[in-house]
């Protein structure tokens, strides 16, 4: 069509309505800058992330480990020999405590003749005074951020502790080739397994076969001959675990980003449809004075079109904007505290950034289609007679499609997971979301037919009787609301229920009075058997349990499980571990499983299973499963005992205290510290342990909120849209009322009314909407995400609080977008064309 | 009367007058909406340059015929011949096309686009048959609103929209004016001159048009007046009533 005709007909409309467009393209721009920035800062901590386990690795075809934790320093030997390895270089990873700071500091010991050839990166020129630094056992190399953290130079020393001793190794050099903010030191192998007390033992071995060797011919060939206690992991599968530990995360988060834009979506289409509504006559007098379907279709497209691109490329500037600053403050951890210890650098993705542009312009395309599709179709010559309005929202009013939605939307519930990941559940919700919004001017007539005949009053009635008889006007309004009020009423039940879950969860398995455990405690980090003794031995105690946990490795491509033993008791499991049905007892050897490893692993209850413990593998029998909110890559409990008999290790790590009823934890406390190791020990009572649990949770979810808050203000800005366009439309029928005498506060009234009305069967039909996805988020999403089932638990406070601020905002903003509309004259009103 | 000699002027270019006569015949046409039955057997014929007014009680089918002309609905038996092509077997692209060169309209509600300036209303019709756009600036001049071309419908008494109307209709010289009650909004010195500028532009492009009213005054000035009835249409013009009117 002409690009004149073009430019006028787009160009007056959005000059005559500059703030509707407005608040379309701030709809549009926000979904797409959360989307865009949050999709931003995932990827660029993900990549650095990802970056640095490289850098760990280097050139290494394969890294050869046990499944669990060292392996004999022999298996190095073997493959150095084997004629297919180029080269092979043993590695120690040490989690050494620094004293007076939270988290460990990771060291890696290497022979560095070896791990030249595969890992240069990781070594460091020593200094010259030092020349053999590398070789000697009391000197270490930090990286740049570690130095920073310890707040040390070259030539200063630094103290360690390695389980309950002090250690003190003076820094010879800088990693200069470690990524900006990697924590990390390496020193000799010798040295590493000496101070830390591993010697003779591995944590993997690297290896670069010789040219033309195949990894997987090789793999299966070294694995027959070294036992089934090792695991060959190759460089892909490496980042496949590191990808798998936070996928379910960074999809749920662009999930939840998508909300605001699906809110968005809803915004454009209610303000499209009521826009085109209003021009219904105009469209038809162009189609009379020659426009053709076509031209006039694509016309009203481009309308969408040129909203959804200007919206996304401020949503992507926005999002740009977002992330930067996010990355500067908060270093790209979003709260989940899946991406620790990395200073991610904002990266432009070119195609994320098209894509999103492009999910913008469908967003708003579709928004725009329906209403297109109506004014092309409708009949010209009927269309340019007043009142033909109502008409053409009856297209809309299709319940049989509702329900078929719904339907729809009911059957995805039941599909399982696409890649690992709930996207039929997803699907689901927007399923449902669309059926309950097409069902809403069926709902809306019926109920404000029911209420209008009760009416009290002229201008209630007037309103009740305006909005059974135009249902589809009303419920273009609610869209957005409902929308966005319903997914903030399913994420409130979801997290409150999680919350409440973990809370309930936490109280369960923190039975004893006091928790002790090494600093930092990581799983190499143990309690020997004499310090377990002096504890024990503690007069104020009544009983103690202890606990030792450790990783395996089951599967390559997928993060180590968890191990725990501890004291249970067969018979009364159910009062120390949260069971999610009855466990089997008077197992011989038997485990008891997360939710996750049914997922993960297909195990089942009864089933026999093989772990390697202490280097051989042991038959267990899965007693039963239990609920793990810590762990989402799997883990299992088993007895201490058991764990004891079979690898002879007596060390644990953590150690369970009940108080004798005669004393108190502050005299346990002071008992503790007199002991000589008090300085390698943590101690924390249950209350504390639990305060510092639900502050992660909260930190966790506090962005969930901050995403609510914008769906629900982009809802918003549909009521504001919505109401603002119809109270336009109405300009005459307002200013024939006031001329039979109606005042301008009664117009108001009547406006705050039907927007009371509207926004109260929006926060009920919403509520319902939102408790069904709630279930959906609950007993599907979670499950498949992240592999744990919870209870439901409704906030109604919460629940409350918002339906009231989300009813007064509502019928505010009609209130407003009324006084707006009929602050003209009354005279002028009735005479407008239309 | 000086506004309406500068309209007809301009209105009346050497081309105009060049082109082969306009025809317009209605065979047999027959249009119900369900049940109710709304034009029985209508037969029609337009000349070239014909000035015919229909008349008839509200429901009649006026405004059904015209809609059927302009090939904005379809009939359910019959043919529109509009320069011998049937309209009524056009699709609805074709048929817009057809409308949009040949048919000018002119409607009671006027129907401006309220957020188009005068000046941009006028054009449309230029635009929308790539034709120059100065014409619509001289047809500006010639309603008599030459100043006032940034200005919005909404700015206009009732008159003076409905000339911006005629302007824009007869913008780019249509075969065929079709005229909806184009001064039932007006008061009656209005609606004299309005029709005086209709029947001068008919005479002087050698267009046709046809004008569905109520009054009997707007049909007197017609060549022709036709009622249409349950029964289709009867020629009046003889009738006393209009031959005191004329």
């Amino acid at each position: 069509m002409q690009i004149t005709l073009i430019r006028w007909l787009l160009w007056s409309e959005w000059r005559a309505h500059p703030v509707r467009l407005l608040l379309a393209l701030c709809a549009i721009a926000l979904g797409i800058a959360l989307g865009f920035g949050i999709h931003l800062i995932n990827a660029a901590a993900f990549n650095e992330f990802s970056s640095a386990a490289r850098s760990l690795s280097g050139s290494a075809d394969l890294h050869i480990r046990a499944r669990s934790a060292l392996f004999p320093e022999s298996v190095y030997l073997s493959l150095a020999q084997m004629p297919d390895v180029a080269v092979a270089s043993p590695v120690l990873e040490i989690e050494a405590i620094v004293p007076g700071k939270s988290s460990p500091l990771k060291i890696l010991g290497l022979d560095s003749f070896q791990a030249a050839n595969i890992t240069p990166d990781l070594l460091a020129l020593p200094d010259e005074r030092q020349p053999f630094a590398g070789l000697m056992a009391d000197t270490l190399f930090l990286s740049p951020a570690a130095m920073q953290w310890l707040n040390v130079k070259i030539g200063d020393e630094i103290t360690l502790r390695s389980s309950t001793t002090l250690l003190h190794l003076q820094v010879a050099g800088v990693l200069q080739f470690a990524r900006a903010g990697q924590r990390l030191a390496v020193m000799d192998i010798a040295g590493a397994q000496w101070h830390f007390g591993k010697v003779g033992q591995l944590s993997r071995v690297d290896i670069k076969l010789a040219p033309g060797v195949a990894a997987d011919g090789w793999t299966n060939r070294v694995l027959a001959q070294l036992g089934d206690t090792l695991v060959a992991v190759a460089a892909s599968d490496q980042e496949q675990r590191t990808a798998s530990l936070s996928r379910a995360y960074r999809v749920n988060l662009n999930v939840l980003a998508m909300v605001a834009l699906f809110t968005g979506a809803f915004l454009v289409f209610s303000t499209q449809a009521l826009s085109v509504l209003r021009r219904r006559s105009q469209f038809a007098l162009c189609r009379v004075i020659g426009m053709t379907q076509n031209q006039l279709m694509r016309q009203i497209l481009l309308e969408g079109c040129v909203i959804g691109v200007l919206g996304s490329l401020l949503g992507l500037a926005l999002g740009i904007l977002m992330a930067s600053t996010a990355l500067n403050l908060l270093g790209g951890d979003l709260g989940g505290g899946y991406f620790p210890g990395v200073q991610p650098q904002l990266e432009f993705d070119g195609l994320a950034a098209f894509l999103f542009l492009l999910g913008g312009v469908i967003v708003a395309l579709l928004g725009t289609l329906a209403p297109a599709i109506e004014a092309t179709r409708a009949h010209p010559a009927a269309s340019l007679k007043a009142g033909s309005e109502d008409q053409a929202l009856l297209s809309l009013n299709k319940p049989w499609l509702a329900l078929l939605s719904i339907l729809v939307g009911a059957l995805l519930t039941q599909a399982p997971p696409i890649s690992n990941l709930p996207l039929a559940a997803y699907l689901a919700i927007v399923f449902l979301l669309i059926g309950s919004i097409a069902l809403m001017p069926q709902l809306a007539a019926t109920v404000f037919k029911l209420l209008a005949r009760r009416w009290l009053g002229v201008m209630t009635g007037l309103a009740l009787t305006r909005l059974a008889n135009a249902p589809s006007q009303a419920s273009i309004a609610l869209s957005g609301v409902l929308v966005s009020f319903s997914l903030m009423v399913a994420m409130a039940i979801m997290v409150s229920s999680f919350r409440t879950s973990v809370d309930t969860w936490l109280q369960q398995l923190l039975s004893a009075d006091m928790y002790v455990r090494t600093v930092s405690g990581g799983e190499q980090s143990v309690l020997q058997v004499h310090e377990q003794e002096k504890i024990s031995s503690l007069p104020n105690l009544s009983r103690t349990e202890k606990t030792r946990h450790f990783s395996l490795l089951l599967d390559p491509t997928k993060p180590a499980v968890a191990v725990i033993a501890r004291s249970i008791n067969q018979q009364s499991i159910e009062r120390s571990l949260p069971l999610i049905e009855s466990a089997l007892s008077d197992m011989q050897y038997p485990i008891w499983i997360s939710e996750a490893m049914v997922d993960l692993y297909g195990w089942k209850k009864a089933q026999v299973v093989q772990l390697p413990l202490a280097g051989k593998l042991h038959a267990f029998t899965v007693a039963g499963v239990w609920r793990d909110y810590a762990r989402q890559s799997g883990s299992i409990q088993m007895r201490l005992d058991d764990y004891q008999n079979l690898t002879g290790d007596k060390t644990i790590n953590d150690m369970s205290l009940w108080i004798a009823s005669s004393s108190n934890a502050t005299e346990v406390r002071k008992q503790l510290q007199a002991l000589s190791f008090s300085t390698a020990l943590e101690f924390a009572e249950p209350g504390e342990i639990q305060q510092i649990s639900m502050k992660i949770f909260d930190r966790s979810f506090a962005i969930t909120y901050v995403l609510e808050a914008v769906a629900i203000i982009i809802g918003l800005f549909g009521v504001a849209a919505s109401f603002s366009s119809q109270t336009l439309a109405r300009a005459k029928e307002f200013g024939m009322l006031r001329h039979l005498g109606v005042t301008r506060q009664q117009i108001l009234f009547l406006l705050a009314g039907e927007g009371a009305l509207l926004t109260s069967m929006a926060i009920l039909v919403g509520s319902l909407l939102g408790l069904c996805i709630s279930l959906i988020l609950i007993f599907i999403v979670n499950p498949q995400s992240f592999h744990w089932t919870m209870q439901l638990h409704i906030p109604w406070n919460l629940l409350l609080a918002t339906a009231s601020i989300l009813f007064i905002s509502a019928a505010l903003t009609a209130l407003i977008s009324g006084r707006f509309a009929i602050s003209g004259s009354a005279l002028r009103a009735v005479k407008e064309d239309w | 009367m000086c506004r309406l000699a500068t309209l007809c002027a301009l209105l009346h270019p050497a081309s105009a007058m060049s082109e082969s006569p306009f025809s317009l015949q209605c065979i047999s046409l027959n249009k119900a909406y369900g049940q109710r039955h709304v034009l029985k057997n209508v037969e029609l014929s337009v000349a070239s340059g014909e000035y015919v007014a229909i008349m008839g009680d509200s429901g009649v089918g006026k405004s059904s015929l015209l809609n059927l002309i302009a090939g904005l609905d379809k009939p359910n038996s019959g043919k529109i011949c509009i320069d011998g092509v049937d309209i009524s077997a056009l699709n609805d692209e074709a048929a817009t096309l057809l409308r949009r060169e040949k048919c000018g309209f002119i409607f009671q509600a006027f129907h401006l686009l309220p957020h188009l300036t005068l000046l941009q209303n006028i054009a449309l019709p230029l635009v929308l048959n790539h034709l120059p756009l100065g014409r619509a600036q001289q047809l500006l001049s010639a309603v008599g609103l030459q100043d006032r071309g940034d200005d919005f419908p909404r700015q206009l008494s009732g008159g003076e929209m409905q000339r911006i109307a005629i302007a824009r209709a007869l913008v780019h010289q249509p075969r065929l004016l079709l005229a909806d009650e184009p001064t039932g909004n007006l008061d009656p010195d209005t609606a004299q001159d309005i029709l005086q500028l209709l029947k001068r532009e008919i005479r002087a492009t050698n267009a046709s048009a046809i004008l569905v009213t109520h009054s009997a005054l707007a049909a007197a000035t017609a060549d022709r007046v036709l009622l249409l009835s349950r029964d289709g249409l009867t020629d009046i013009t003889g009738n006393k009533e209009f031959a005191s009117c004329k």
